[in-house]
């Protein structure tokens, strides 16, 4: 659905018909269904429970389903996040929330040496289903040790999906396949699109509705360049393109959500046609989701059908800083995404 | 004779008390059978060790009872993994087995005596050191020789290796020093979510006992009331560390604080019964979690890279075998009550090993997994996918 502007969140009642839903309502739903529909599902992680969750994404579970399956933890990522990752070993379906996957810093061996890794060192006795959510990258002033983006940390290991949704279609589709899923999954959200109503389709409202992970979704369809993007930064690159839709440049955008495993067909689909490429992410360059997405496409069908070599809009390499200024030049802006679109087409 | 060992392996369920059907004998198994049985004690009452309490009015029996069949089980376990352990080192000095290899000879009555307190629909996890675990955990010997020496038939198909073994109820087998603590508390969350009244043994050694992300989980257990059972093995050193080097406080069975410990003789395995099932029926009776230290030997250094004797004197691990090996523990008191000859001890060695000898023997003969298998078991349940080899034309297949 396209993005609705400037308008404040309301809460929706379900009725046929499209509904404008903001992505934090959305994933509530998911959770919401999902915890109704599987027993072994459950909530745990700091003020999910009775302060209906930090950023308000879990508010109202609590109230609805109580102690049992929404859990408040102690400021304790490493002990609460092996916990979670114990009770999937012993056949629960836990959603272990991180306020903000900075923290989960703290915690990434479990997710990663306990979660990812078990499924294949018991060669396909221990699975591990278990979700890992929270906000993922830049929030608004936050300063540096609570703006990183781990969308390159996660998806670098076998045995991790990693999945990063953009509107609310997308959150609630996938967090009710990742909660779905039998693996581990590490969900990236976006706190600066928590507030974000987003039109849900009739059909996005079944409670049966997911979108399948390790597939991406042409937004828009072009014939001149390829934008590639994830997360918050797809709204970008519609903003991006309608500017240079104005000036004859028909962009095709892609939003991946799921950064692995990642959809390089569909990248490599549009790139045969437009012939060009740009990423647009907001991680750090650095052996980041761009390069990998390079990288793919040089080794694979697209290159020969390149025109010009791939660009990567990212954030800049810096840690990021307080000051507004300083901040909205940390990180990708549409008219970055304009200026590198016509520095591709070389015009 | 497979109905007779069932029959024989039944009626040892009935007096051990464990779910009949439960156990298996295990393949190859015999079990001693004595010519002159009426001859024998059948029951004796032990004095075992007064345990050191932690927040606790009274603790586990001072008299701990045993049956003769209970005791040859506990010797035959005990010496079974006695015998993997060494058969262990020797096949890993002949470069079969490589990498890790975290050998637990010493500590048995550590395994045995737990195994012997909890049911099978228990659940338990543990470090690296977990050899003796997979095996009271229900994995068979070949099984676990295959996996050390890396072929398809180990336990985890050869993917795993020495620290990754699993088996129902049994979580590994953990690399990582510490991290198996709070995955065991969340296997016990789980416990308690469903209501079924079984327990998590949750075990780490003296070094991870100083690891921060266990006293997050203590707070977390005692909140919550998890039904799980935190068991040190305190070995004395970690790695090259003797405790006194590496902790502020060594009293391990109170370093929980807040929750119940108790310390207990490791090296008799009637006194970690006692103590286990003490400790089960504490989590049990929705008390909570409980601590308890075993205080326990390793024999050989921390792994075989490591001699062991540059940080302990020969003399020390001598007096140890000498004075409190667990397995002649438990031999003498037997002996020295007469519930069993010497002569079936020694027939029980032979068969040991025997059946040591036989699963080695197949551990170095069965073939390496498949390359084909390469890729397999990233993901469960999940259709096919590619995954992408050394170069960008090898591309591979992985399957759940």
């Amino acid at each position: 659905g396209k993005a609705v502007v400037g308008l404040a969140s309301r809460k929706h009642q379900r009725t046929s018909g499209p509904v404008e839903v903001t992505v934090r309502d959305a994933l509530n739903q998911a959770m919401d269904e999902e915890l109704e529909r599987d027993e072994r599902v459950f909530l745990m992680g700091e003020e999910v429970a009775q302060y209906d969750g930090a950023y308000k994404v879990s508010r109202g579970l609590w109230k609805k389903y109580g102690d049992k399956r929404i859990i408040d933890t102690p400021i304790s990522e490493m002990g609460f996040a092996g916990i979670a990752v114990g009770a999937a070993m012993a056949g629960l379906r836990p959603i272990c929330e991180f306020m903000t996957f900075n923290f989960s810093m703290q915690a990434i061996d479990q997710v990663i040496n306990s979660a990812a890794k078990t499924y294949y060192m018991s060669a396909g006795l221990q699975p591990v289903p278990i979700v890992f959510r929270g906000p993922n990258g830049a929030s608004a002033g936050v300063a540096a040790q609570h703006s990183q983006c781990f969308a390159a940390w996660y998806a670098h290991c076998p045995g991790l999906k990693v999945v990063s949704p953009w509107n609310s279609e997308d959150a609630k589709g996938l967090l009710k396949s990742a909660i779905r899923d039998d693996n581990p999954v590490v969900f990236l959200e976006n706190e600066l699109m928590y507030g974000v109503p987003f039109e849900m389709s009739e059909d996005s409202q079944s409670k049966d509705f997911t979108i399948p992970i390790g597939k991406a979704k042409i937004e828009r369809q072009g014939n001149h360049v390829t934008l590639v993007s994830h997360s918050r930064f797809v709204g970008h690159c519609l903003d991006a393109a309608a500017v240079l839709a104005k000036e004859g440049i028909e962009c095709e955008v892609i939003n991946l959500r799921t950064i692995r495993p990642m959809d390089v067909e569909s990248i490599e689909t549009s790139v045969m046609k437009t012939n060009h490429l740009v990423t647009v992410e907001g991680g750090w360059p650095q052996f980041g989701v761009g390069a990998e997405i390079c990288a793919r496409v040089m080794e694979g069908s697209a290159f020969n059908f390149l025109d010009a070599p791939v660009t990567r809009v990212t954030g800049v390499d810096i840690p990021m800083p307080y000051a507004k200024i300083l901040e909205d030049h940390s990180l990708p802006q549409v008219k970055d995404i304009i200026f590198s679109v016509k520095k591709t087409l070389n015009v | 004779m497979k109905t007779m060992l069932t029959v024989i392996s039944n009626a040892l369920c009935r007096i051990t008390g464990k779910n009949v059907g439960a156990q298996t004998v295990p393949e190859g198994a015999r079990v001693a059978v004595t010519r002159n049985f009426a001859d024998f004690t059948p029951q004796v009452t032990f004095d075992i060790k007064k345990c050191d309490l932690h927040r606790l009015e009274a603790g586990p029996p001072v008299k701990a009872e045993l049956t003769r069949e209970q005791g040859l089980q506990y010797y035959r376990t005990m010496q079974m993994v006695r015998r993997v352990e060494l058969k262990a080192d020797q096949l890993y000095k002949q470069k079969i087995i490589r990498g890790f290899c975290h050998l637990y000879d010493g500590q048995e009555a550590c395994a045995a005596g737990i195994e012997a307190a909890i049911s099978p629909s228990d659940h338990l996890i543990t470090a690296y050191r977990a050899h003796g675990y997979t095996y009271t955990r229900g994995v068979s010997i070949r099984q676990i020789l295959a996996e050390l020496t890396g072929r398809k038939g180990g336990v985890a198909k050869g993917k795993g290796g020495s620290m990754h073994m699993y088996a129902p109820h049994f979580y590994g087998g953990n690399g990582i020093v510490g991290a198996q603590v709070p995955l065991g508390a969340g296997i016990a969350l789980a416990c308690q979510y469903r209501g079924n009244n079984q327990v998590c043994v949750t075990l780490y050694g003296d070094g991870a006992a100083n690891q921060g992300q266990l006293f997050e989980t203590f707070n977390m257990a005692a909140l919550w009331k998890l039904p799980c059972v935190f068991i040190c093995e305190n070995n004395k050193y970690g790695m090259g560390t003797a405790v006194e080097r590496a902790a502020a406080s060594t009293d391990y069975y109170k370093r929980g604080d807040f929750i119940p410990g108790l310390r207990v003789d490791g090296m008799d395995v009637l006194s970690v019964r006692e103590a286990t099932r003490f400790a089960a029926d504490h989590c049990r009776a929705g008390k909570g979690p409980i601590v308890m230290e075993l205080q326990t030997y390793r024999y050989h250094g921390h792994s075989m890279s490591d001699p062991g004797v540059s940080y302990r004197t020969r003399e020390e691990i001598q007096e140890v075998r000498s004075k409190s090996d667990p397995i002649s523990l438990l031999r003498e008191r037997m002996l020295s009550n007469n519930m069993a000859s010497a002569e079936e001890f020694k027939e029980m060695d032979v068969e040991i090993r025997k059946e040591v000898d036989d699963a080695a023997q197949f551990a170095t003969s069965d073939p390496e997994p498949p390359l084909e298998d390469l890729c397999n078991h990233v993901f469960s349940n999940n259709p096919p996918l590619d995954v992408r080899g050394t170069h960008p034309w090898s591309k591979l297949k992985s399957v759940s």
